[in-house]
This record gives structure tokens, sequence and C-alpha cells, in this order.
């Protein structure tokens, strides 16, 4: 991507740590941590297990401002045992949206980056999530929207895949991945007739950002570049409210989705439903920079 | 337990339910007037086209019963476990089946769902714990993975998951964990009519509005830090 595009690229969102993501992502200097690292117990859950903690917890949260919007946001920290929710992690996220919904801020981001539950604190984590998956409802039936940014290594899996599609839009680049069972349990469970996961091609048109984008299940495909991150929640928040939660909304879903389960039911393979949606060279799409991509969705039959 | 079985002990007034394809729709009649009855059986795993016919049924009744109450009764595996369901982004039929429970709350229809036989990962969260109220009978199944598997994903011996297990709820598998944790209401030694009325005239009173599962978990020693920490981020300057 050029540079005149709205953005000046500099950092690569996929190798950034949380902290770093949301430096770059952020209005300069505005991040305000809640609960830092010195005044949050480690947990005891992984003590108990003679793993070490994180003073974090694998999750970032705080207030900060973007573009001028006030805005809650939570960064989950990939590298800290895959992003997993534990019980201290998800209450930290639980609490931010809380939060939101008593201040009301322009916007929740959710920079999702995890496996899912953490299975050293199994039920905690489960039961987290789904404090997590009705407390996003709750924000957003608040008027406020939430935001999940996917471009992470550990992409948005599990219960989180779930609380990501849960949000009010998702930007994802092409390195990020959403699903929900992650090919390595697929494959182990199934065979690798099923799911082989050492193919990261195929990994990528099952569960990466352009497939997911091209299905419409992701809003925007943005740039691996955390500025890109920014311009794309920018340019999401200028362009949509959040309207209240209705039968009508849901009803529309509803049909969507059982149109598409009819039309695209029987494929196993990103390549198929691309030239089903009138793609003329599907293989060549992985090759696709960011913009010719767009381009290419923009072109579809409707 | 056999459905009928299950059906005529929580509906002794009546029921009407059809199973397709793992997935049980109808109503029945409670001493608390009219509910939705649905849900799955044999241990399903979760699909698109179960998520999407739960989600169906939820929807009709929103349109066509103002207020009835919706009562799921869980069995559940999981999620599907393939590459043609994730193709088509499994977890985002999960997320609209979670967000068609949600409506129902907001729109005035109390839930609960019971736990009668399995609830494992995304299956439940999808709508077993989406309800105001879980509820399981006392040899359900209830977790996120058996210790064995947990013993080979995450390296630590088994004996050792074993010895943990039995004093702390964290990670052991079982609907008293979840219990104890505030995520599970109560555990009934049996389906009970009586049980199943008690709860949907509390709920009907609005019980269920708010997310009382982590108060509830430290009330019960189950999670205690969660609330806590919760609370400290509500306070934080």
């Amino acid at each position: 991507m050029n540079a005149t595009n709205g953005f000046t690229p500099g950092h690569s969102y996929f190798e950034a740590t949380a902290r770093q993501r949301l430096q770059q992502i952020l209005d300069a200097g505005s991040f305000r941590e809640f609960l830092a690292p010195e005044t949050v117990e480690v947990s005891p859950h992984l003590a108990a297990l003679d793993l070490p903690g994180a003073f974090d917890d694998g999750v970032i949260i705080g207030a900060a401002s973007l573009g001028g919007r006030r805005v809650l946001v939570a960064a989950q920290e990939g590298r800290f045992m895959g992003g997993s929710v534990g019980e201290i992690h998800g209450a930290k996220i639980v609490g931010l949206l809380r939060r939101a919904v008593a201040e009301r801020p322009d916007a929740v981001l959710l920079l999702v980056d995890s496996g899912g539950v953490r299975l050293h604190e199994a039920n905690a984590g489960l039961i987290a999530i789904s404090e997590i998956m009705r407390a996003v409802l709750t924000v957003r039936a608040a008027g406020v929207p939430v935001l999940a940014l996917v471009g992470g290594s550990c992409g948005a899996f599990g219960g989180m895949g779930i609380v990501a599609k849960l949000c009010s839009a998702i930007l994802i680049s092409e390195e990020g991945r959403l699903a929900l069972s992650g090919p390595e349990v697929i494959e182990t469970v199934m065979g690798v007739e099923e799911f082989d996961s050492k193919d990261r091609a195929l990994v990528w048109r099952v569960t990466g950002g352009k497939h997911r984008y091209l299905m419409g299940d992701c809003a925007e495909l943005v740039e691996d570049d955390s500025a890109a991150f920014r311009l794309g929640a920018l340019e999401y928040l200028d362009t949509h409210g959040e309207p209240e939660p209705s039968l009508f909304t849901l009803r529309a879903v509803q049909q969507h989705l059982s149109d598409r389960m009819v039309r695209f039911g029987a494929y196993r393979d990103g390549l198929e439903v691309w030239a089903d949606l009138g793609v003329a060279q599907p293989q060549q799409v992985p090759l696709l920079d960011r913009d010719s991509l767009v381009a290419l969705k923009k072109g579809l039959p409707a | 337990m056999k459905l009928n079985n299950l059906l005529d002990a929580l509906f002794p007034a009546g029921h009407t339910v059809t199973v397709t394809d793992q997935t049980l729709t109808g109503t029945a009649t409670t001493a608390a007037g009219p509910v939705t009855v649905l849900g799955t059986m044999d241990g399903a795993a979760i699909s698109h086209d179960i998520a999407l016919r739960l989600a169906d049924c939820i929807l009709q009744t929103i349109e066509s019963a103002p207020g009835r109450p919706l009562v799921f009764l869980v069995d559940t595996s999981g999620q599907a476990l393939s590459r043609q369901q994730e193709l088509l982004c499994l977890n985002g039929s999960l997320a609209h089946l979670a967000q068609c429970v949600d409506l129902a709350r907001r729109q005035g229809h109390a839930s609960v769902s019971l736990v009668n036989e399995q609830a494992v990962s995304g299956g439940f969260l999808s709508f077993g714990l989406m309800v105001d109220r879980t509820y399981a009978l006392a040899d359900a199944q209830v977790r996120v993975m058996d210790l064995k598997a947990m013993a080979r994903v995450t390296k630590i011996a088994h004996e050792r998951l074993m010895e943990l297990a039995s004093n702390s709820p964290i990670f052991a598998p079982g609907a008293e964990s979840y219990r104890r944790m505030g995520a599970i209401e109560a555990i009934w030694e049996a389906p009970s009519a009586q049980l199943l009325e008690t709860a949907l005239v509390e709920l009907a009173k609005g019980a269920g509005l708010a997310d009382q599962r982590m108060t509830v978990g430290l009330a019960r020693g189950g999670r205690y830090l969660a609330a806590d920490v919760t609370a400290a981020v509500l306070a934080a300057d």
C-alpha cells in the first residue's frame, strides 16, 4: 500500500506487542491504564500449577482518545499464554465493558489476540467469556459501538471468536484469523484428512482475513500496520452509529446466514466459495494486496 | 434420561415438542403459563444448522408470543468440528444464536436452561450460558474438556490435575464446579416442574436482567478474584 492512502505505514500490527499496539493506534500519550501491572495480583491459579504468571494477566485495559474520541480499550497479549482468557484476564475485560455502560465513551476497542479459554483455568475462563459476551451486548445496547481488531499472531479463536462476532464490527488484516475451533484441534480430533493444520495456505483460505472479508464476516480488511488499524477504526466510527438491538436486524441476519448455508454449505475450501461469489480467478486471491482485494470485493455481483 | 421422560417430568400439564436433527423445538404448559421449549439432545455438536434452528425458534417466539419464557434443554458435546463448518464462520452463527437469546431478554422473555446430560465449551456458551438462569441435573457433565485431554494439551501430569481438581473448582469438570463459581444457579436432583415454575416466577419479576454470576461465585467461595478485579476496574482513576 502507498502512504498516500491516508496513513504512513511503519509498524507491523502482527509483530507488535499489545502495549506497542496501544501506543501506535491511540492518540499519542493519551492512554491511561486501569489496574497497572504493579497493582494487580498475579494469577494464583497458574502459580498453583507452578507456571509463571504475568502482572497484567495477558490483557491491558484503559481509557484513551482516538482521533479525539473518548474510547475504552482492551488489548490482549498473544505472547502470554496465547492471549488466553483466565479469571483475572476475563474479569478485567468485563470490568472495562461495565465501565463503558456507566461512562458511555464514544467507542470500545477490543484488540483481540487470543486462542480463547485458558485451559489451566478452564471453568473460570469459560464463565468469564460468557460474561464478556453478555457485557459486549449490554454496551452495544447502551448505544456504544464495540470494535474488534483482529490481526495478531493468535487471531480470534474459541470463545473470543464468538466475542469478536458479537461486536459491532470486526476490522481484520490479511494476517488475522477468525474462527471457532483451531485447525490443530480439528486435526487432532477428526484427522488430518479433515483439516491439515500444517497446510498454512489452506488454514488462511478457511480462517484468514481475506476470506472473512470477502464473505462479509468482517466489515473491513486493513493492512498489517497499526496505522491502518487506527485509520480503519476512525473511518468506521465516522460512518456508523450503533443501532438499537432489534428483531428486524436479527431476522435479517438469520435470513442471510440461512441463505448462505444453502448456497455455500457444501464447500470445504475458500477457493470454492470465492468462485461461487463470482471471483474470476480465485487462485489469485491469496496473492492480491489489500487494495486490490477491496476493489475486487466491491466489483463482485451483489 | 429419555427425552419424553424429561419432558413429562418438567411439563406434566402438557408439551408439544418436535425433534429435528438433534434439535428440539416446541411449546409446553407450566403453572406459570405457556413456555417455548427448545434445545439439543444426544450430545449434539452445535453446527450452523442447529444454531440457526434454535435462533429461528427464539425469533418466532419474540414475534408471535410477546413475553413468553424460553426453556432450553441443554445436551451438547460442544461445537461441530469440521473445516466445512469453520469455512462459513461457525463462531458467527453461535454469536447470532447468543444474540437472539440476549434480544429475547431485552424484550421481556425470561429464559432458563437445564443441562440434562452434558454441556461443553462453545456449545454451552452459545445458549446454555446466555440465559437468565442456568440449572443442571445432578449427574450432568459440564466442562471445557476432560482432565486427560487437558493434561495432554497443558503438558501437566494427569495425576497432578486430578489432585488439584479435587479441591479447586477452577478447572475441575462437573456441574458442582460451575455452581460454586456462580454460573449454574442450582443443581436439581431430578427434573422438576415445581423447581422450574419457581425459577420462572422469580424471573418474571426481573431477577435475571443483570448478570450476577460473579457476585454469586464470590459468595459461594468458588470464584474469589473476578468480582474484586471487576470492581477495581470500575473504581480505577
